[in-house]
């Protein structure tokens, strides 16, 4: 069971994600922005942090790294990729998620332990999670202003692909208070706060974010069998 | 205009310079002449006055400093100390931890932004240059009024310049502290502080052994950012047109930081590099000559091959220029093409700009042109020294004999909720949420505690649990009072701070903020706060292992309150153990460690109720200190206690409100015989803890053994703080009047 994670230059929280794979069961492998080569990964994940320093629009350089070549095409034939922040961002730059995320509306980078409730628990990355579900992981962000047109919006509600909103309140501004969202297949998932930065009691508010883990390799041991 | 060369200046002795302009006195400019034989180029002058500007030669203050380093009990755990890029400290056998801190005060004013921004920078890459990964940051910040319309453009600015970097760096933000004085309104202190860890054996030198080896610089390319920063920026008194001084702000790029710490890490576990030195204050002139300096050798520089942003540059704008982001490597021949090849692989410019020499002399050419030929020594090295003249604050008598223990007191118990009430609210002891939630304090995946605790603690070895504990913390008003006991307060509080979670203190750095040193009265202030922590370091058994000072802190005729801002560092060999300062469940019994006695002089109540700064300052007791440390450690080794906080500013009301806070736990409490003084003394030498009860009778024996005074002030619980046959203030109330102000004040 390999986990991969992606290094671009700039990418900050490849060792968190990296930490939490493993806290979760899997082997992790590091992965190269400059190496199309997938090494064989079960599932991939995109990390938090400022791909190529955010320059010209977050994840708008990362789409065109030769890893994301890769990616692309194995996330069309199923292979599972989860998207954390600026994974998410990148996600969207690739269209491999629909929508965007912009600045935040307050304009401030905003760090705090956010509550999200669970709307769709489909898809390979959220089975041990249960609809309705109420989580608590840190959110971190300067441009996690998801939005959409409403068509789009629609859509995601309709084809339950809005797998999770902010709860008690909305830190960025973000359209119909969606925090993660899901491709149609289930396979590809991008959520703004950070997961794997609750893992462990000693360091993030929770354990609530080792599901997303947890879940994708029950569901990659599925397969498998 | 053809350039200024060696042979120029051997052929125009009489040429008139802008030394005065410059920043050198006559005198110095006439000793740089006797030096060189000559008159100095261009690029020799600009050399000399940033390298003998005060804040690159300490010239004011180093008569002073050396008490560090006498005073300092004897330490094998110091690895490097002062005089380094950073102070490295051995925790164990294998590991070690450096830490600085650093200010970054006019760029800060003159452009928010970008001058704390590459504050942020400027320390990340002292601590790299060690051979440490940065793993945190924390930052001390003072502002003027709260309300003044200028703090509203200074602030904003400085908190987003400071997330904006650090964020993007991928570096923790831990702690640090926020507070407000009018005596800060022409002059913010923006300072910044890092810790890295690195195997012991990883220490790296800055010294650019080995005549033959490659000089090679890395990073950004240079630019006219900064120019002059350190001499035209930080070694004068601000006046009017000081905006116009932008210029010799840098700007900042962190994304290009960022790959030149991966890539630094890389050079450095290869072992590619013999020698290494960040360009900060003093860019290339100081990199040059310290590295050569160290080294007892020389250099050769061909400055044209310098990767510059703008192609007119001139040679004494490229060796003074700060553009942020660079680092020197001195390099073996043979690894030459290993080092590009990992600077190619993260994608950051590398250069071999020149050679090391055996000749003594640092000489630079332009295009085939000597423009520089000089002994880096004298540069680095043997700068002036002044003995400045001190001399007491006139007012300092008056002001000692106006105590704050005369002044009208609340008495009532609705005269005594009011006062509570306003205090939280107070712009020095609200909620700083809207600051610290634009940090990032969650990335690395190691912050056991971050602001608002007393420490920040970094876990630095996953398997162990091994962790350091940091604080900074500084009294202005206490220091202003009295500077020799002010700075041992500020070493006090950080040292208490850091023993409340239960690490061992092991070190401290400091960043020394004053007014003109050519003033007797801030020098004098200067010569007492050096004084009072060479002493304060002395009697607890930690040295100063590095800072920083800060002169000039002043626009026009009045000076910044007397500001020593204290970094202590401690050590948790299970950070699982540590203690933190919220209460953690219903039903703890509250014990108040050490004496309260009615201690309001320089006190937060003082000065928000009755907008007074007068008398002395709370007495100290560093023997105290050292009792209570030892409790704390042992305590938190046998798991007796839930929770922990300090008293300082604002007293035991404040840490009574902030611990309820933390997890909406409230308390009820007994205030003894004068609730005013209970309530609102900053006494200090004193902690607040939660015990279980079934741990009070081992508590309470443990603090017996160490003879520390206390009392069982109460127990925790409910929704509310009970002040028993006085008031209570349910905990909404409370949450309300302490977050609502900065919000308020800044959007």
């Amino acid at each position: 069971m390999k986990i991969g994670v992606v290094t671009f230059p700039g990418s900050l929280d490849d060792g968190d994600a990296a930490r939490a794979a493993r806290i979760a069961g899997a082997e992790t492998v590091r992965l190269w922005h400059a190496d199309p080569d997938l090494h064989g990964v079960d599932a991939v994940v995109l990390p938090g942090g400022f791909s190529y320093g955010d320059y010209l629009r977050c994840g708008a350089i990362a789409r065109f790294a030769p890893v994301m070549d890769s990616i692309k095409a194995a996330a069309g034939a199923g292979l599972p990729v989860l998207g954390i922040c600026n994974g998410f961002q990148i996600l969207c730059e690739a269209h491999l998620l629909p929508g965007a995320l912009t600045r935040n509306q307050h304009l401030h980078f905003r760090n705090r332990d956010q509550w999200l409730r669970f709307t769709s628990v489909e898809g390979v990355w959220t089975g041990d999670y249960s609809e309705g579900q109420e989580i608590l992981i840190p959110v971190k962000n300067g441009e996690g202003c998801y939005v959409a047109d409403d068509k789009t919006l629609d859509e995601l509600e309709a084809n339950g692909q809005i797998v999770a909103r902010y709860h008690n309140g909305n830190p960025n501004g973000s359209m119909r208070d969606i925090a993660a969202i899901r491709n149609e297949a289930g396979n590809v998932l991008g959520i703004m706060p950070h997961p794997e930065h609750a893992v462990e009691d000693l360091t993030g508010p929770s354990l609530d974010g080792l599901g997303f883990f947890t879940s994708v390799i029950k569901h990659i041991a599925g397969v498998k069998a | 205009m053809s350039i200024d060369t060696v042979e120029r200046a051997d052929s125009t002795p009489d040429e008139l310079q802008p030394f005065a302009e410059l920043g050198l006195k006559e005198d110095e400019y006439l000793r740089i002449r006797q030096i060189l034989g000559r008159r100095p180029t261009q690029s020799e002058l600009a050399m000399y006055s940033i390298m003998w500007s005060e804040h690159c030669s300490y010239k004011s203050s180093k008569i002073h400093l050396k008490q560090f380093g006498e005073k300092a009990p004897p330490s094998d755990r110091m690895l490097a100390g002062i005089g380094e890029n950073a102070g490295v400290i051995a925790i164990t056998d294998t590991l070690a931890v450096t830490f600085k801190v650093e200010s970054h005060n006019h760029p800060s004013f003159v452009e928010p932004h970008q001058g704390a921004a590459t504050g942020v920078g400027g320390i990340v890459r002292d601590i790299l240059a060690m051979g440490a990964r940065p793993v945190a940051v924390m930052d001390p910040l003072r502002f003027g009024a709260a309300d003044h319309p200028d703090t509203r453009r200074v602030l904003p600015g400085v908190v987003g310049g400071i997330g904006g970097y650090g964020n993007c760096l991928g570096l923790p933000n831990i702690g640090g502290e926020v507070v407000f004085d009018p005596s800060y309104q022409g002059n913010p202190l923006v300072n910044a502080l890092c810790v890295g860890v690195l195997p012991a054996d990883r220490l790296q030198n800055k010294a650019a052994v080995g005549p033959g080896n490659i000089v090679v610089l890395m990073g950004a390319k240079t630019g006219r950012d900064g120019i002059g920063g350190v001499s035209v920026l930080a070694s004068a008194t601000f006046d009017e047109g000081s905006e116009q001084r932008r210029p010799s702000v840098q700007v900042g790029d962190p994304f290009i930081e960022k790959l030149l710490i991966e890539s630094c890490l890389e050079l450095y576990e290869s072992k590619l590099i013999v020698g290494v030195q960040d360009l900060g204050g003093a860019g290339l002139t100081c990199a040059l000559t310290e590295t050569a300096a160290a080294a007892g050798t020389g250099m050769d520089v061909q400055l044209e091959k310098v990767h510059l942003r703008e192609a007119s540059m001139e040679p004494h704008e490229v060796l003074a220029s700060e553009s942020q982001e660079r680092m020197l490597f001195i390099v073996e021949p043979s690894n030459l093409d290993a080092v590009l090849g990992v600077a190619s692989v993260w994608g950051v410019i590398a250069t071999p700009i020149g050679t090391v020499t055996d000749t003594g002399r640092v000489r630079v050419t332009w295009h085939g042109e000597t423009v520089v030929d000089v002994p880096p020594g004298s540069l680095a090295d043997d700068g002036p020294v002044y003995a400045r003249p001190l001399r007491e604050p006139a007012d300092l008598i008056l002001l000692q004999a106006d105590r704050a223990e005369t002044l009208p007191r609340p008495s009532t118990p609705d005269e005594l909720r009011e006062t509570l009430l306003r205090l939280v609210a107070s712009p020095n002891l609200c909620d700083k949420t809207w600051v610290t939630e634009q940090y990032d304090r969650y990335v690395l995946g190691n912050t056991v505690l971050a602001q608002p605790e007393d420490s920040g603690i970094i876990r630095i070895d996953e398997e162990s649990g091994l962790g350091v504990a940091l604080s900074v913390d500084g009294n202005s008003r206490y220091t202003r009072l009295d500077p020799y006991e002010g700075a041992k307060l500020a070493l006090a509080e950080a040292f208490r701070n850091v023993a409340v979670t239960g690490a061992t203190p092991v070190a401290v750095t400091d960043c020394l903020n004053f007014g003109s040193p050519e003033d007797p009265a801030v020098m004098w202030q200067f010569a007492e706060a050096v004084r009072g922590l060479a002493d304060g370091c002395q009697e607890l058994g930690i040295p100063v292992t590095g800072g920083n000072v800060s002169f000039y802190n002043q626009t026009g005729a009045v000076a910044i309150h007397p500001t020593p801002i204290v970094g202590v560092l401690g050590v948790l060999d299970d950070v699982s153990q540590r203690i933190p300062m919220g209460f953690t469940q219903a039903d703890d019994v509250l014990f108040l460690l050490g004496e309260t006695t009615a201690e309001f002089s320089g006190s937060e109540w003082a000065w928000v109720t009755h907008e007074h700064l007068g008398g002395k300052p709370p007495r100290v007791d560093l023997g105290r200190e050292q009792t209570l440390a030892s409790l704390m450690q042992r305590a938190s080794a046998s798991g007796l206690v839930h929770a922990a906080h300090d008293l300082s500013d604002g007293g035991l009301a404040q840490a009574l409100v902030e611990s309820a806070l933390r997890k909406n736990i409230g308390a009820t409490v007994s205030l003894g015989s004068d609730p005013f003084v209970t309530l609102f003394s900053e006494s200090a030498s004193r902690i607040l803890v939660a015990v279980s009860v079934g741990h009070r009778q081992a508590f309470e024996a443990l603090v017996t053994e160490h003879e520390i005074p206390h009392s069982v002030i109460g127990v925790t619980g409910g929704s509310s703080l009970v002040f028993r046959d006085q008031f209570e203030i349910p905990l909404d109330e409370l949450r309300s009047a302490w977050s609502e102000t900065l919000p308020k004040l800044f959007g």
